[in-house]
């Protein structure tokens, strides 16, 4: 089970590596942090608490096996065919997107700033805080609150 | 390539002039790969000799002197010997994972060190995130040792890498706000601006008191990051055999164990450039000769390497409760506190400058 964590974040991570390769570095940094780095190890806390190494996952038939694989294969092939046959335009990137532009673009409040989805942004992530907050002190909170009255 | 080696200007010039062009850009990677290689294993031993030698310092006794020159050659013979071991593995473990973990733990630290200017023209990979991409990196070191832990099927495995993640987690917080106190400051992320910055005097000195509450909570959750001593409860001899690596032995244990003490080095090199300079000569005494760089970067840094053993020879080691309550209830409330200061000191022009 775990190994199957891991190959996400060898995916996670090499998504990372291309967005390097187009020059994307401050995308590619949160990519690390907030996949491989936040998400990952989440995935495998909760991989290390509810699962031991001597449990062995249920091998699926093999008849399912197959169709797995065919499938996989078809998917694979199809966007293999797209991507070769699409005809990419070739941007000249010697741009590199600096973390500056970002943040003014992210705080500007004219024409096509950002502002008002950070700021939405920001509460939700207050209210999953709280939440998540509430949730944690489960019981405690509520007695506290019954108690008054 | 972003990749900009100008120490090395004539070499480059050379392989671009003697060779096509993607032959040149291979078989400089490669140079630099080797290179860095070199650092690490070098450095990462030579760290382990001064660590014994200050050791039997502190208590008063001699340390390795025997091999070579005052004991120089001693880590270099405990690496042959480590090397020439036999590799047990435990036939219960999961085996892939079980090998797969010390090279997530040396890769992330061997990326990181790819982003620290040495010296002027000394830096591989000068990327406009470099702050970032450090702790960006830093965080997945944990997953090697995660995955030590769960792989070797060992109940004091297990628990030491839980113990490991929960800590690096919290203390990972606290290493991304201090320095994100010093950014406020320079403005910018990329490691050899911020040395730009520094030409008119250290961040240490710039920032002045919130400055020195970063440098200081830094220090304390960098150590805390590297799982040392008084923090490390992840490999708490007396409570849980040798913690994640019980089970490694021969070099896929000191691939560990030279992670570890690379990843001090670390957080001494981001210190030593975001606080105190890197490259930069105290009041600019030696300027006209670049080169000498190199020297003050490892003065500065082995001085914090100093200052982080001296941390592991004197404390007592913390019980993990007293080390999530010194995170959550003491140091993140006073890092943000601190950020809120800079930024209206900035804002106020309040810095120090020459």
């Amino acid at each position: 089970m775990l190994r199957s964590v891991i190959y996400l974040a060898f995916v996670l991570i090499s998504i990372a590596g291309i967005f390097f390769l187009i020059d994307y570095n401050l995308l590619a940094a949160i990519q690390l942090t907030v996949y491989a780095g936040g998400i990952i190890v989440l995935i495998i806390f909760s991989v290390l608490l509810v699962h031991h190494i001597e449990m062995r996952l249920e091998m699926a038939s093999i008849a399912k096996r197959i169709t797995t694989a065919v499938l996989c294969i078809v998917g694979m092939g199809v966007f293999i065919y797209t991507i070769f046959s699409f005809e990419f335009k070739m941007v000249d990137n010697k741009q590199t997107t600096t973390t500056e532009a970002i943040g003014e673009r992210l705080l500007s409040y004219g024409e096509g700033g950002f502002i008002l989805p950070f700021e939405v942004i920001s509460i939700l992530l207050l209210a999953a805080m709280i939440g998540a907050i509430v949730i944690a002190k489960g019981t405690k909170l509520m007695v506290k609150n019954n108690k008054p009255t | 390539m972003i990749i900009g080696l100008s120490i090395t200007r004539d070499i480059h010039d050379w392989l671009y002039g003697a060779m096509p062009e993607w032959a040149a850009s291979l078989t400089e990677m490669v140079l630099i790969a080797l290179v860095y290689l070199g650092i690490f294993a070098v450095a990462g031993l030579f760290l382990v000799l001064l660590e014994r030698r200050i050791a039997a310092w502190f208590q008063q006794r001699l340390g390795p002197n025997r091999v070579g020159f005052q004991g120089l050659l001693q880590t270099m013979a405990d690496a042959l010997k480590l090397l020439s071991k036999e590799l047990t593995g435990t036939t219960k473990a999961d085996t892939f994972l079980y090998n797969l973990a010390p090279y997530f733990v040396i890769i992330s630290s061997l990326m990181a060190l790819s982003v620290f200017p040495f010296t002027r023209e000394f830096q591989a990979f000068d990327i406009n995130i470099g702050l970032f991409f450090l702790i960006a990196v830093s965080s997945i070191g944990v997953i090697g040792i995660l995955l030590g832990g769960w792989g070797s099927n060992n109940k004091y495995a297990l628990i030491g890498a839980m113990r490991s993640g929960v800590q690096t987690i919290s203390y990972e917080l606290s290493v991304g706000l201090s320095l994100l106190t010093m950014v406020l400051l320079t403005g910018t992320l990329q490691l050899s601006q911020i040395v730009e910055v520094q030409k008119s005097g250290w961040l240490i000195v710039q920032g002045h008191i919130p400055a020195i509450v970063a440098f200081m909570i830094f220090m304390i959750s960098g150590t805390a990051e590297t799982n040392r001593a008084p923090f490390d409860m992840v490999e708490a001899e007396s409570e849980l055999g040798a913690g994640f690596h019980t089970e490694y032995s021969g070099m896929k244990f000191a691939y560990f164990f030279l992670a570890e003490f690379i990843n001090m080095f670390i957080i001494c090199a981001i210190a030593t450039t975001v606080f105190f300079g890197a490259w930069l000569s105290p009041f600019g005494i030696t300027e006209s000769i670049p080169l000498l760089g190199v020297f003050w970067f490892l003065l500065k840094t082995l001085m914090l390497v100093f200052l982080m053993m001296w941390f592991r020879w004197t404390f007592p080691r913390l019980r993990i409760d007293q080390l999530l309550t010194l995170e959550w209830k003491y140091l993140l409330p006073m890092n943000l506190v601190n950020i809120v200061i800079m930024a209206v000191m900035v804002w106020l022009n309040l810095t120090i400058k020459f």
